[in-house]
């Protein structure tokens, strides 16, 4: 009973459109965008090979280097999340309450304006005569324009800044149930501050770290602000692809194939998140 | 916890404003438009003589605006599309039909552009502005001519990294087929690799693909070149106040565009909307429309005359030598926009 409109809820927006979009991926396009009628696995084909002239198929890497491309970026952005992330939830749960729930909340702050805003935000900051490169000019640091803009750096900067508080988040929430006792026994018992991260807090705090890794690894594999609006969008990324499936190229059966295969990687993703805590409650 | 408590209360909120938007569903109109295409002013005046609630929205390319409709996306009451989308939405039954030549202020339309060929009929479509696409270069300390799309298809050294180029292959490829010599619409795959091979080329020079962002690019020196509209461009030279700016009408030749007012079909507020079709034929609208976004009328001169900026009848964006070959891009068939598609996504690996 109790669960009843959340299942609706998701039955109504997520499994009827991805079903849609599954049975769009193997119907033939309409040249002027959306399906004709009847079926098809041209798009599933598209994936992997190039059609000739002769109509005869030849194997054509094109799409999967975008999908590599954007998986590489995606683990990339991830890393580098968890590498700063980690240490700012650390530091926040050794504070008192009150500057913790403080510290959380100005984490949050910004989710309160859109990503697209944010991105042009940070234009400001690193574009020409922006705020980084102005004073640099000013002071003769600088003579030349650094070029900060529309690059692997400013999509990479753009992909860690918006979703940190994802990584932030839930490490912190499991590092705030962490039975500090255990660190002091830990240390009485002279073990080393690198043997008690490794053995005791990262261990504890794993569900926390894994689910902050998914978030921000499946959010930054379907970014298109960044890598579009920041990067200049001279590299398609995976769905930067989808979007132009759906305008410019009025190709839906085959964005909605591409859906699908990101979906199922997503899937993969989380399957392993499953696994890994099932295993440790095994062990517990 | 307390953040919680707020939280449910934000968004409550949310969604309370969410919906009482659609209290006063009478007396609105919904204009879906191009970026910074539509006068505030304009909106404000057409708001007060007629009590409706004007609502603003933008896209990029006629591409997103067709996938938008076709996506289902109903509740806009206008949108503008260039002439060779009107005639796919046309074809694709995506229109309602209206009465623009029963309209008081149809007489304005230059005769030029009544029963256009796009709309042989004008079932469905009023004008709007029309204009041409090519670029424009900063030529402070640029030592090119500016006059040829090889300045722009094969930039110079000086320009390595600062060009910027539009983001939909509808707008940059019927340029380079125009270069090369080559049919538009093409369907032959051996002209459509070289146009491949020439956008890769002019890629190691290119910057950023975007639609939306040369005026700020071309201000603040982040680019040097950009695809660019003609008026858009104008626009950018007096705003700015960047007299080195100059837009580009290439010997090879210029593409040229019409975009229209129509209504897409189901369209909430149909009479407003053909209320707002006939006050931006009226000829003082229609000058005031020209004069915001520098773009060529497409009403008779002799009607705008008086209300229109003389410095438009001048511009060196806007009045192209009649020696230079203009061309209206058409619709092209299903193989050559997957030609275009293909040439797009190797572009862009």
């Amino acid at each position: 009973m109790g669960l009843g409109p959340a299942i609706l809820t998701i039955f109504a927006f997520m499994v009827i459109p991805i079903f849609i979009l599954g049975v769009f991926s193997f119907m033939p396009a309409d040249p002027y965008g959306g399906v004709d009628k009847g079926f098809s696995y041209e798009a599933w084909v598209q994936l992997f090979f190039e059609r000739d002239l002769d109509d005869s198929l030849i194997f054509d890497p094109v799409y999967l280097q975008i999908i590599f491309r954007s998986i590489v970026l995606a683990v990339l952005a991830t890393i580098t999340t968890l590498a700063v992330g980690f240490p700012v939830a650390w530091y926040i749960v050794q504070q008192p309450a009150k500057k913790r729930e403080l510290l959380l909340f100005l984490v949050t702050i910004p989710f309160w304006t859109n990503l697209l805003i944010r991105a042009y935000a940070w234009i400001l900051i690193l574009g020409k005569n922006g705020m980084i490169e102005k004073p640099l000019y000013g002071l003769g640091i600088i003579d030349e324009s650094l070029e900060l803009m529309y690059g692997n750096l400013a999509i990479g900067l753009g992909l860690v800044y918006s979703y940190i508080p994802l990584m932030i988040l839930p490490i912190y929430a499991s590092l705030e149930k962490l039975d500090f006792g255990l660190i002091e026994a830990a240390h009485d018992l002279y073990a080393k501050r690198y043997s008690v991260i490794r053995k005791i807090v990262i261990p504890l705090c794993l569900p926390g770290i894994i689910a902050g890794c998914i978030l921000v690894f499946v959010l930054s594999l379907g970014d298109f602000i960044s890598p579009s609006i920041l990067g200049g969008g001279k590299k398609m990324m995976l769905s930067n692809l989808i979007q132009f499936q759906f305008s410019s190229a009025r190709n839906w059966p085959f964005g909605g194939a591409l859906t699908m295969l990101l979906l199922i990687m997503v899937g993969i993703g989380s399957f392993f998140y499953i696994r890994v805590l099932g295993k440790r409650e095994e062990i517990k | 916890m307390s953040i919680k408590r707020h939280m449910r209360k934000a968004a409550t909120l949310a969604v309370a404003a969410l919906f009482s938007g659609s209290v006063f569903a009478e007396g609105e109109l919904f204009f879906y438009n191009w970026v910074d295409y539509t006068p505030p002013e304009l909106i404000k005046k057409f708001e007060e003589e007629t009590g409706v609630k004007v609502t603003v929205d933008t896209y990029d390319s006629n591409e997103t605006l067709l996938a938008k409709l076709k996506s289902g996306a109903t509740g806009y009451d206008v949108v503008v599309p260039s002439q060779n989308f009107v005639t796919i939405m046309i074809s694709e039954g995506m229109l309602e039909k209206i009465d623009v030549k029963g309209m008081s202020n149809y007489g304005n339309v230059d005769d030029r552009w009544k029963n256009p060929a796009w709309d042989p009929t004008q079932d469905y479509s009023a004008p709007w502005q029309m204009g041409s696409t090519s670029f424009s270069i900063n030529m402070d300390g640029y030592d090119g001519p500016g006059n040829s799309l090889k300045e722009f298809f094969e930039p110079s050294d000086a320009l390595k990294g600062k060009v910027q180029v539009f983001k939909t292959p509808d707008e940059v490829i019927p340029l380079a087929l125009m270069y090369l010599g080559l049919p538009q619409c093409n369907e032959s795959p051996e002209d459509m690799k070289k146009v491949q091979e020439l956008l890769l080329k002019q890629k190691e020079s290119v910057k950023t693909y975007n639609s939306e962002t040369m005026v700020a690019n071309l201000t603040n020196g982040e680019v040097l070149m950009s695809s660019h509209w003609d008026g858009y461009s104008m626009k950018n030279r007096l705003d700015s106040k960047m007299d080195s700016l100059k837009y580009v009408h290439p010997k090879e030749g210029i593409i040229g565009w019409f975009d229209s007012l129509v209504v897409p079909k189901g369209a909430p507020n149909k009479e407003n909307a053909e209320k707002f079709i006939n006050f931006m034929m009226d000829a003082k609208n229609g000058a005031e429309l020209s004069n915001f976004n520098r773009y060529a009328s497409p009403l008779k001169a002799a009607a705008v005359g008086d209300h229109l900026d003389p410095t438009l009848g001048t511009a060196p964006e806007i009045n192209i030598d009649p020696n230079i070959p203009v061309h209206f891009s058409e619709t092209c068939s299903a193989k050559a926009t997957k030609l275009y598609d293909r040439v797009w996504t190797k572009l862009l690996q």
